[in-house]
């Protein structure tokens, strides 16, 4: 069984972003940039699956610049078998990113196709399900479980107020939420032997002609900020403002 | 061209979000129809045809509906789909699950998630787990988007709308329900709760979150919560997160009991109308979001909270 597992190269979680000047965009000039957390779940459970004899194969597949070379390193260095860049200079969004890796999957044909909930740098949570959708497999989004049997994926999927299981032929799309697994550390020898491992190209224009943004940036700005309020010294106290102050029948 | 807007419901019960939906979905101007899916659901259908500003409830009954795969919704919705200029939905989980199913089949854009809905299909929505905002714009020929409930008000309930029977297309065989697990509770559901207690890492143990939070939560008729922290140590179910990576809740009454203020949280609670924070630190970064801080061993304060309360 062959596992595709698409990674997106964002913002480190870590990091707070900043706003341009002119509010046209985020400022990500020099900033850290890392694999989106969900999709290092999603590599993880492809590797634990091969680990467990379950998959043959794990690729992985990252859209974007050359810069995205760091994260299909880390991915090599986790211990995918190969990695793919689709070579793209410019931003994609979900719709085009669905249809790149759906050209992916027409070449590589993986029988389970891998990748994050959502990224957590526009938090869109669109892309595994437009691909689910466009290759026409079933989906098992936001997985907390994920096993193999029976030529089935068999998912666990956080829903609100619970989780359901669903058993999914394959081939077949899933989603990993965060619950799904710990992703491991990259240790450094394990680095140090993914740069040397090749990385193979494809042009994102040869896979889909029109990879034009649907969604045009019109500006970005901060939320409106919390004030932070008064402090009271006691529960009574705390009681009395909520009641007179606020009205609250408490 | 109408607007169409899919119900999410419990089997029993219209979510509470639809109203939301169905009130975002007044910007266009345009008859709004709610899409009901369900097996064995006149009674949901009823309901719906009750929410205020629905002019007609389109009700898909089958089998397969009886625990509704995105598959088999997504494939209803596509041969819906060309009567519609905008399609949308409450963004649950459910829907998160359907309509990016819906936009990929009908080649256009989804905007997932929308804070406010401006003229020309432009929405300002949140981005970088809510740090920042954005405001986009559609350049496609059709809107398909979910929208943040607590950002709109809810419809009322005096609607008499027509309900109209459509046919449904066959199953989509290649997924297969299994089982669900719900956590059942007599308490409002979290996301759409007038009164919220969460419980943070500083409850020290499961035991000492259920003993300390549940009489307070039951006191107010609230629903309970936990930060991602609590729920990573054990003390309470993934489900009743807060959070960046759980449940957005925009309570009129949000206690935060022993929670520090990590930006995870804070994401999902910040919409609250009053934010009230019980913490012994009183350097927690959480006072700085409260409209009501004390500092207190919550060991103490919260039992003498609830007594006060009775």
């Amino acid at each position: 069984m062959k596992i595709l597992v698409a990674i997106k190269r964002v913002v480190d979680y870590n990091i707070k972003v900043g706003i341009k000047g002119d509010g046209s965009n985020v400022d990500i000039d020099g900033v850290k940039m890392s694999a989106n957390p969900f999709d290092e779940n999603a590599i993880e459970q492809a590797i634990r699956l091969k680990e467990q004899g379950k998959a043959d194969e794990v690729v992985a597949v990252s859209i974007g610049s050359s810069a995205n070379q760091d994260v299909l390193r880390h991915a090599l260095a986790m211990g995918v078998d190969r990695a793919l860049l689709v070579e793209h200079e410019t931003e994609v969004q979900s719709l085009e990113v669905a249809k790149l890796l759906q050209a992916v999957a027409d070449k590589e044909q993986p029988d389970l196709i891998l990748l994050g909930k959502q990224a957590v740098d526009d938090d869109a949570g669109q892309a595994g399900q437009m691909l689910a959708a466009l290759l026409d497999y079933p989906q098992g989004t936001f997985a907390s479980e994920l096993d193999i049997e029976n030529g089935e994926a068999i998912v666990t999927r956080e829903i609100d107020g619970g989780t359901e299981t669903v058993a999914l032929q394959l081939p077949a799309v899933v989603t990993a939420d965060l619950r799904l697994n710990d992703p491991r550390f990259v240790k450094l020898p394990n680095l140090m032997q993914a740069r040397k491992k090749p990385i193979e190209n494809l042009s994102a224009s040869e896979l889909v002609t029109d990879l034009t943004p649907r969604l045009s940036l019109i500006n970005v700005a901060e939320p409106p900020q919390r004030k932070a309020g008064i402090k009271v010294d006691s529960v009574d106290a705390l009681l009395q403002q909520l009641r007179t102050k606020e009205g609250i029948a408490l | 061209m109408s607007t169409l807007v899919l119900a999410e419901h419990n089997g029993q019960q219209l979510h509470n979000e639809v109203r939301h939906a169905v009130s975002a979905a007044q910007h266009w101007g345009q008859p709004v129809h709610l899409l009901v899916v369900g097996y064995q659901s006149e009674q949901i259908a009823k309901q719906a045809a009750t929410v205020d500003g629905v002019t007609e409830v389109l009700h898909a009954n089958a089998p397969q509906f009886e625990h509704p795969l995105a598959e088999d919704v997504s494939k209803l919705i596509d041969t819906l789909v060309t009567d519609y200029e905008v399609v949308m939905a409450a963004h649950t989980s459910f829907s998160r699950n359907v309509l990016p199913r819906v936009a990929a089949v009908a080649g256009v854009a989804m905007i997932s998630d929308v804070l406010a809905i401006h003229p020309d299909n432009r929405y300002v929505r949140a981005i970088y787990a809510g740090n920042v905002h954005t405001t986009v714009q559609s350049r496609d020929a059709k809107q398909i988007l979910t929208v943040r409930g607590s950002k709109f008000t809810a419809a009322e309930l005096n609607g008499q709308a027509e309900i109209t029977a459509v046919s449904v297309p066959e199953p989509f065989t290649k997924t297969r329900w299994i089982s669900e697990s719900r956590i059942e509770s007599d308490r409002p559901a979290l996301n759409s709760a007038k009164v919220v207690v969460s419980g943070g890492r500083s409850l020290g143990s499961a035991e000492k979150f259920d003993a300390l939070l549940n009489p307070l939560a039951e006191k107010l008729g609230a629903a309970l919560g936990a930060t991602r922290a609590a729920v990573d140590a054990g003390y309470a179910p993934n489900e009743i997160q807060v959070g960046q990576t759980g449940v957005t809740v925009a309570p009129e009454l949000y206690f935060a009991v022993g929670v520090s203020g990590a930006v995870q949280h804070t994401a999902g609670m910040k919409d609250s109308r009053i934010v009230v924070a019980i913490n012994q630190d009183p350097d927690a970064p959480i006072f700085q979001v409260a409209d009501y801080g004390l500092v207190a061993d919550l060991f103490d304060a919260v039992p003498s909270l609830t007594n006060a309360l009775s």
